[in-house]
């Protein structure tokens, strides 16, 4: 076990930078997760931390130590790929104890803990498989009993769920998690998937094209967005995001309507540029009284809840969740209250979240 | 049976064109498998049969027979005219157009018979005389020996060498790649029928010629396994790799633990390849190699002509000997051996 | 075997390990590919600057030093002929009738062989009984030795053979095949489409097969006929891989030798001398050896390679991108 820090690390291939200074530190028994769009360089900052990948700049620390120039190998890290690059040629029992072979463990320190690993995952019935007789859910088992044996002082995960289908998927997430419980190493997860990150991290990393967004506990980060991206990518279905300047401490949108906001939570300079974010859950419809107007595009009946899609007149699209059943139907007008307390405000130049106090 | 054929094309009965296509079918398998056919039977053949002409399709043996007062087995002839007409009886030796006989049940008294007025009692059977004399008389333990050893040791060092530079070339991202894809590009612009002389030389120099390394070292490293195995290899996820080098498996280790055997269909189909190269190989050897102990089994069968009166019957013999390894490969590895050429383009 | 194998890889392990700390995992691919690049090193590309210096310099000595710088001359004293066109008036008139020979051998083989590996492709196209059995009767002469092809046919061909008593029994005259000039061309070449044809028709089956179905169907939609439906689909279709085969088809001919030689030894007198064979008897069979003479043949032979090679490299890149 041990704790990762990085230090302004960065990537490049030949002229183009992949990665742009990140800096981050990960404590010891801390799962954490990476999510970002796809492209924004998540596996490549895994490679980094796990050694296949050669680091540009910077500096990558493992327990205390700098581990830069080290191999792959000699960082005691073990990985779980996203294809999950069993050996297609071994059996399960002989993929397990490749890593170990290669350690120099005895035969009978690898046969135990093979074994206990292999109880562990419930693969003990697999051992002398190969990989193509294996399910998909099998092989991801197999795939983190791999890693498990080697006892690692960190364990690395890029996007170890994406192959299986959707009930799978939720299945593994949860025996995952309940691996770090019972384990409780250090572990670096990698997703594009928000629902992941956050029903799974102690600490949430967000990327975006080679830079750090935020870095903070799930809850956090849907609460207090450091900008607008962050805002639009943690949370689901997406915060919606409208237009407008703050003029009389309020803040006017460009269709018209004023909403008025707390002036002790957020920073607001009369005249600024500002894109207010509100989450679906922070707009009702309301029969009457001052609003957003709005024409109803869609409805979702879900039957414990409702989620109506429309857009506002210069065509910007809203959703609204519902708790319930609704009666709005398809292509008529709707007018909705915005709950000021879910109200999010950023600088439309920066995108910086205009909240005081927010860490930038 | 006949249901069977002509459920050909879907249709009730054979269109013309099928009975075409089975015509030239048929006429292919006689012209294809006939002369070898014919080169085996008439291996089996005894020296007195080979000089029969017209030959005859099946292999005869002249019927002998041991009767007491002589020592070798005499032959035995069916007269067809005079006293003894419709009798078998034994020769015990010619002189000019008048052989001396005797019958089976009087092995004592000599009878005079026209040769003729006898034919000889023959039946059908396969001689090995040639056979057995190819190990008796010639080196031919020798020569096959030859063969084998260039051919599996050459083999192993092409599989090696070849499979080691398609890895790099597959797996790594270094640079100067493009340049030693180029020059594998390169060498098979330059086959070995272009630089007989200089190869000579080259080889001569390392003191190779009239060695059997002479024959394997040169052609070694072959620009189509580079290019088989490399595509091959480029199949195979990077991502086991990482995992291996995770593993804590060093860069050799990966090529051996882990590229070889997820690389052994393309592994195979060199191996093949090769193997045919060598034990056919011709022009080479020719060069290489000048003194007869150390000829393959081409060299030796080659080294039958030129002479005045060819030995047939040794040289039908050790040709097909020759052939049958080939021959049993391919009715085993059929499948593997067609894709691996088509899959090549190169023999 | 892998008893055997698995301790030495693991021998050699050592010296990779030290390799790759030295190194970097990245150019450690150089010690990978050493091996290889030294025996290309040594006898493919040491092989063409040698051969261009024994071209330029003349005698019978085997060491270059002791070799006098001759120019151009090798190539001169090749291509000096009055007529191209007529052997007796070259000055080496054994290499032009080799080039002759060749030329006809190349023109005939190659017409020959894939006119008859088409035809054979496409009767196995058909929906054929026993097609693997057929395929594999075509294909199994490509893996007889050149030596051990010559001698089945010489067999046949001699005097006393099987030929001529077939000959004899139907009533017609018996030749002496091989003493023949014309003759013993002719059975070169046909022989050597016998060996090959196999491997052609294969590459061309594959060809026919790749083409899909659905465009058959597609024709017999439009009622095409069957002979509008090879002309203008199969043949457009194929073309690419009748290029390709014919390509190949010409460079192997260009090299042939082995077959021939075992089958004729280049006789009777000169008729199937081929230019590689004459390369052969100029620099290794005859005294005194010609090193330059036979080297600057050999260039003159890797000059058209090179362009057929060049010509095959670029049209299967051209194939695999289209
Ligand atoms: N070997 C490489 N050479 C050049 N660019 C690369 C290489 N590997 C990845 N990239 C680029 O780096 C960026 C990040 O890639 P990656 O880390 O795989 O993204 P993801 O977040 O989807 O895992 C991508 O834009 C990709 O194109
Ligand atoms: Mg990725």
């Amino acid at each position: 076990m041990a704790d990762l820090e990085l230090r302004g690390v960065t990537k490049a291939y030949g002229a183009a930078e992949v990665i742009k200074g990140v800096d981050l530190q990960v404590a010891e028994g801390e799962f954490c997760v990476f999510v970002g769009p796809s492209g924004c360089g998540k596996s490549t900052l895994l490679r980094m931390i796990s050694g296949l990948e050669p680091i540009t700049g910077g500096e990558v620390r493992i327990g205390g130590e700098v581990v830069n120039r080290r191999g792959p190998a000699e960082r005691g890290l073990a990985m779980v790929f996203q294809s999950y690059a069993l050996y297609p040629h071994m059996t399960v029992r002989q993929n397990l104890s490749f890593g170990l072979e290669n350690l120099r463990a005895t035969k009978a320190d690898i046969e135990t803990r093979v074994t206990e690993a292999a109880q562990m995952l419930q693969i003990d019935k697999l051992l002398d498989r190969r990989p193509k007789d294996l399910s998909g859910g099998q092989r991801q088992r197999v795939a983190i009993g791999r890693a498990v044996v080697r006892e690692p002082r960190i364990f690395l995960f890029d996007e170890p769920l994406s192959n299986l289908d959707a009930e799978l998927r939720v299945e593994m997430r949860g025996e995952i998690s309940r691996l770090h419980r019972r384990i409780g190493n250090t572990m670096i997860y990698v997703t594009h998937d928000q629902v992941e990150a956050m029903t799974m991290a102690d600490k949430i990393a967000v990327l975006r094209d080679g830079r750090l967004e935020q870095f903070g506990r799930p809850l956090d980060l849907y609460n207090a967005p450091a900008n607008a991206f962050v805002a639009g990518f943690i949370g689901s279905p997406r915060m919606n995001f409208f237009t407008g300047r703050i003029a009389g401490g309020a803040v006017r949108l460009t269709t018209g309507e004023t909403v008025a906001l707390p002036g002790d939570t957020f920073d607001m300079a009369e005249g600024a540029e500002v894109t207010l974010g509100i989450r679906p859950n922070g707009l009702h419809p309301v029969d009457s009284g001052s609003g957003l107007s709005v024409t109803v595009t869609g409805v979702e009946r879900l039957g414990g809840e409702s989620y109506i899609y429309g857009s506002t007149q210069d065509g910007t699209a809203v959703t609204v969740h519902s708790p319930g059943q609704t009666a709005i139907e398809p292509g008529g007008a709707v007018t909705l209250a915005i709950d000021p307390a879910e109200a999010h405000l950023f600088s439309a130049k920066t995108s910086k979240s205009l909240r005081k106090g927010a860490a930038s | 049976m006949a249901n069977f054929i002509t459920r050909t094309r879907g249709r009730q009965r054979l269109h013309w064109t099928d009975w075409a296509s089975y015509a030239y079918l048929g006429f292919g398998v006689l012209l294809m498998f006939g002369p070898v056919l014919w080169l085996v039977l008439s291996s089996f053949k005894t020296e007195t049969e080979l000089q029969h002409y017209p030959p005859r399709l099946l292999p005869y043996v002249q019927q002998t027979v041991t009767l007491p007062g002589y020592d070798d087995p005499l032959l035995v002839f069916h007269v067809t005219q005079g006293p003894l007409a419709g009798q078998d009886v034994a020769q015990v030796r010619r002189i000019g157009l008048v052989s001396q006989m005797v019958r089976p049940d009087d092995p004592t008294t000599i009878v005079k018979v026209p040769i003729a007025d006898r034919e000889p009692v023959e039946h059908v059977a396969l001689a090995t005389s040639n056979y057995q004399k190819l190990f008796q008389r010639f080196n031919f333990l020798r020569f096959l020996w030859n063969s084998t050893f260039i051919t599996v040791v050459a083999t192993a060092i092409t599989l090696l060498v070849n499979s080691m530079a398609a890895f790099a070339l597959s797996k790594y991202e270094f640079r100067g790649r493009g340049t030693v894809m180029a020059m594998v590009i390169g060498t098979l612009m330059i086959p070995q029928t272009v630089v007989l002389v200089p190869l000579f030389l080259i080889t001569r120099d390392f003191g190779l010629i009239n060695t059997l390394w002479g024959v394997i070292i040169p052609g070694a490293a072959t620009p189509t396994g580079v290019f088989l195995l490399r595509q091959y290899m480029l199949t195979i996820p990077d991502e086991i790799l990482d995992a291996a080098r995770m593993d804590n498996a060093s860069e050799w280790k990966i090529y051996w633990r882990i590229i070889l055997p997820l690389s052994a269909p393309a592994i195979a189909v060199l191996a093949i390849l090769s193997i045919m190269w060598r034990w056919n190989d011709f022009l080479w050897p020719l060069i290489a190699l000048s003194q007869t102990e150390n000829f393959t089994l081409q060299l030796a069968l080659n080294s039958f002509r030129g002479e005045f009166t060819t030995d047939w019957a040794s040289l039908l013999a050790m040709t097909v000997l020759t052939l049958v390894p080939v021959v049993a490969v391919f009715a085993f590895l059929q499948k593997y051996i067609a894709t691996g050429i088509a899959s090549t383009g190169g023999k | 075997m892998l008893k055997l194998i698995t301790p030495l890889m693991q021998i050699v392990d050592v010296p990779m390990r030290a390799l790759q700390r030295l190194l970097g995992p990245r150019r450690l691919a150089w010690a990978f590919l050493a091996p290889n690049l030294i025996l290309f090193g040594l006898f493919a590309f040491l092989p063409v600057l040698v051969n261009i210096a024994y071209a330029l310099t003349g005698s019978d000595q085997i060491l270059l030093r002791d070799r006098p710088f001759v120019g151009v001359r090798n190539f001169t004293d090749l291509s000096q002929c009055a007529s191209y066109l007529d052997a007796n008036s070259c000055k080496i008139d054994v290499f032009w009738r080799a080039v002759h020979n060749t030329a006809w051998f190349i023109v005939l083989q190659v017409g020959f062989m894939v006119g008859f590996s088409l035809l054979t492709a496409l009767i196995l196209n058909r929906k054929i009984v026993a097609r693997g059995f057929f395929r594999a009767v075509f294909f199994f002469p490509v893996l007889l030795s050149p030596v051990v092809v010559a001698l089945i046919w010489k067999w046949i061909l001699q005097d006393q053979g099987a030929l001529n008593a077939v000959l004899e029994h139907f009533g017609y005259p018996t030749v002496n095949w091989l003493l023949n000039p014309s003759w013993a061309f002719g059975w070169a070449v046909f022989l050597s489409c016998w060996a090959h044809m196999g491997f052609y028709t294969l590459i061309l089956l594959a060809g026919l097969q790749a083409i899909p179905r659905d465009v058959y169907e597609a024709a017999q939609m439009d009622a095409a006929s069957p002979w509008r439906v090879f002309h203008r689909i199969t043949l457009p279709l194929l073309m690419p891989t009748m290029v390709v085969v014919l390509v190949l088809a010409l460079i192997k001919g260009v090299q042939t030798f082995d077959e021939v030689y075992a089958f004729t030894g280049g006789g009777p007198g000169s008729a199937t001398t081929l230019v590689i064979q004459y390369i052969y008897q100029t620099g290794f069979a005859g005294a005194p050896r010609l090193f330059g003479l036979a080297s600057a043949a050999s260039i003159m032979v890797a000059l058209v390679l090179v362009v057929l090679t060049a010509v095959q490299l670029w049209i299967t890149r051209r194939n695999a991108n289209g």
